[in-house]
């Protein structure tokens, strides 16, 4: 009897609600609908703005595509062929690869020691903050042109520091020239494009390892505390374990920019002196847009793909496994 | 001197005085509670004992070196948390052997030491696992066998009941004690649960407002309140204050008794007591009126269910206390008197 009228209370509150829906409610009502809705600017982007270039770049690869003749002829693995066989691709490959782990490494080292720093409380903290993440907000063609500058074969400020500290000059340790000339010669070329990398990177890592390290309940650092552990044994043994996952994800972000990116190379030395600091996107770019043989363009941006969705897959799991309950 | 002595404390958080002025001896092997509300200054008290913070003004002196500007690491302290702070990502071994590898001692010690307080604590067979795969009373256990295998002169414990659900509080609070009195480390032990204040303490400091109250024996606290605070904050439901020719007249619920059933055992003081509610507990029954109707005389009695007597609420009954347990306090200061002005 009482189960009767809840029902009925039920069906007629149902009418009411639908007789008024039909105009207002009635989208917002249904879920499924609204869902695909929702998620339909997402995946129209993926879909136009990386899965169609992926696949076209794909297509590209495998024909004989150049800027004056569109029309894709089918080559097998020609192209995949011919851009192996010059000896730029190659130090282009060794040294995406030298750079990206190289940057990576250092970065690594200093975020912690700058996430440390800041954990403290220190007077003008906000402004080391601002400071840190400043390279980040700059523009990367801008701040990579200021750092031109600052590499000036002949105006480098640097140069002008060395000199006056008689460090650099006739007579002094780094030589008789009033220069470093830092990106004309094969190892200062490299490690320069390889320090701007890391002023690129570094702000990320630190803020990301920052709130990580923000996240370690002050329990477990007051334990390790009263436990007698060192800062050192501390670092190592507590906070880094903890902060690890996170760190990965810092990692994984610093790899895929360093590794995919062109305009540092670009900017700095165009792949210079002769081409001893070429890496893979600016080839492609050279021989794809600039030489106008989209197939060999393509064909060598493919080479960065397994390198990207592998790191990408790696760090994810790690992060996944280690994550901390 | 006392085994672990501290003198005039201080600690002043920008304008909060966290810890006001604290003073306390503490014998070798004693249990001691720190007993306070929230927000009392309690786990800060603690904090300055561990090392953990520096203390604005006064001095610690434990096992007879002045260890106030020492870290934790040279106090010959321990501390468990309340929230036991376990390394997540090690081994329940490396959770207990942290404190000696810290030492660098070596490691068949290591491995010695570590089974000696897994063995105390039984937890030899958890070794071996992570502390997320533990119970909340395992977790704790760990906790205390990574205290213990420093061997500390002194054990710091903050809240470590408080995670644990009710029933099984009651049984670690049971072991806590044992284990205590069979190691004879002296342990500060810090809580807010008056219950286990009551149980475990040789001694109580009840601590407000960055202050002690009172340091006593549980029977001295309970029975003999140092000022109006100490007594309503113990005793559940806590102590009555009534107002009676301009100053606080005190005595527990439970001696608050129907005059029918009080015999005559020495005088008694008579209150009208117009009953307002009755809450039956079961093995008890509370009595929430007042006396003489006045709303400021709000008073609770409570009566075991050995008296059989029926209360109906809205009525009026005569209710005596002893006057052995009656307390007088003074209602500016809210001290103790020491007998009622005349």
């Amino acid at each position: 009897m009482v189960e009767k009228t809840v029902d009925k209370l039920r069906v007629a509150g149902v009418e009411a609600r639908t007789a008024e829906g039909r105009r207002g409610w009635y989208l917002a009502d249904r879920e499924g609908l609204l869902g695909t809705l929702f998620l339909a600017p997402a995946v129209i982007y993926i879909v136009a703005l990386v899965g169609i270039p992926f696949f076209l770049a794909i297509a590209f690869s495998l024909s004989d595509v150049t800027v004056g003749n569109t029309s894709l002829d089918f080559v097998g693995l020609d192209n995949f062929r011919s851009v192996t066989r010059t000896p730029q691709f190659v130090r282009a490959l060794r040294n995406s690869f030298f750079f990206t782990i190289g940057a990576q490494i250092i970065v690594i080292i200093l975020a912690n020691v700058l996430a440390v720093i800041m954990s403290r409380d220190f007077r003008g903290k906000w402004l080391a903050r601002f400071l840190i993440i400043l390279p980040w907000a700059a523009p990367i063609s801008l701040g990579t042109i200021g750092w031109l500058w600052i590499l000036d074969s002949k105006f480098s400020p640097i140069d002008w520091v060395l000199v006056q500290a008689g460090l650099l000059g006739p007579g002094s340790i780094f030589g008789p020239g009033r220069n470093m000339l830092y990106l004309s010669k094969e190892n200062l070329a490299i490690a320069s494009t390889i320090m701007v990398h890391v002023w690129r990177v570094l702000p990320l890592a630190t803020v990301i390892l920052m709130a990580g390290m923000t996240s370690i309940p002050q329990d477990l650092l007051d334990q390790a505390e009263v436990d007698g552990a060192s800062f050192w044994r501390t670092h190592f043994q507590v906070v880094l374990p903890l902060v690890m996952p996170i760190m990965a994800i810092a990692l994984l972000f610093g790899l895929i920019f360093t590794f995919s990116d062109m305009v540092v190379a670009f900017v700095l030395t165009r792949g210079g002196p002769v081409y001893y600091t070429q890496v893979l996107p600016l080839w492609a770019w050279f021989k794809g847009i600039s030489g106008g043989s989209l197939s060999e363009g393509a064909a060598v941006a493919l080479f960065m793909f397994p390198v990207l969705l592998a790191v990408a897959i790696l760090i994810l799991r790690s992060a996944r496994r280690q994550e901390v309950t | 001197m006392a085994f672990v002595e501290i003198k005039g404390l201080r600690k002043e958080f920008g304008d909060v005085k966290a810890v006001n002025g604290v003073d306390m001896g503490i014998e070798e092997g004693e249990f001691v509670v720190i007993l306070g509300p929230s927000g009392c200054g309690k786990t800060t008290l603690m904090r300055m004992i561990a090392g953990l913070e520096k203390p604005t003004e006064g001095e610690i002196i434990i096992n007879g070196r002045t260890v106030t500007e020492l870290p934790p690491r040279a106090r010959e302290i321990a501390m468990v948390f309340q929230s036991y702070a376990l390394y997540p990502h090690m081994s329940i071994f490396d959770n207990i052997s942290f404190p000696l590898r810290a030492r660098k001692q070596p490691k068949g010690e290591i491995k010695e030491k570590v089974e000696w307080a897994a063995g105390i604590l039984g937890i030899e067979r958890l070794l071996e696992r992570r502390p997320r795969q533990l119970s909340g009373g395992e977790r704790q256990r760990v906790a205390l066998a990574r205290a213990l295998v420093k061997e500390p002169a002194v054990m710091l414990l903050d809240e470590p009941l408080s995670n644990l659900d009710a029933k099984l509080r009651a049984s670690a609070r049971d072991e806590l004690q044992r284990f205590q009195r069979d190691l004879g480390i002296t342990t500060i032990f810090v809580t807010h649960d008056q219950i286990e204040a009551m149980g475990l303490g040789d001694r109580i400091a009840v601590m407000n407002a960055g202050r002690v109250r009172q340091m006593g024996t549980p029977q001295e606290i309970y029975d003999d309140p140092a000022d109006t605070f100490v007594a309503t904050f113990l005793g559940s439901p806590p102590m009555n204050l009534v107002e009676q020719n301009g100053i606080f007249v005190g005595f527990r619920p439970e001696s608050f008794l129907p005059a029918q059933v009080v015999g005559n055992g020495g005088p008694v003081q008579v209150f009208p007591y117009e009953v307002g509610r009755v809450e039956n507990l079961g093995s008890d029954r509370l009595l929430y009126g007042t006396i003489g109707g006045g709303e400021q005389n709000r008073t609770i009695a409570k009566l075991p269910s050995t008296v059989p007597l029926a209360i109906e609420p809205g009525e009026r009954y005569d209710f005596v206390v002893h006057a052995d347990n009656l307390r007088y306090f003074d209602k500016g200061t809210g001290q103790r008197l020491e007998r009622q002005p005349a």
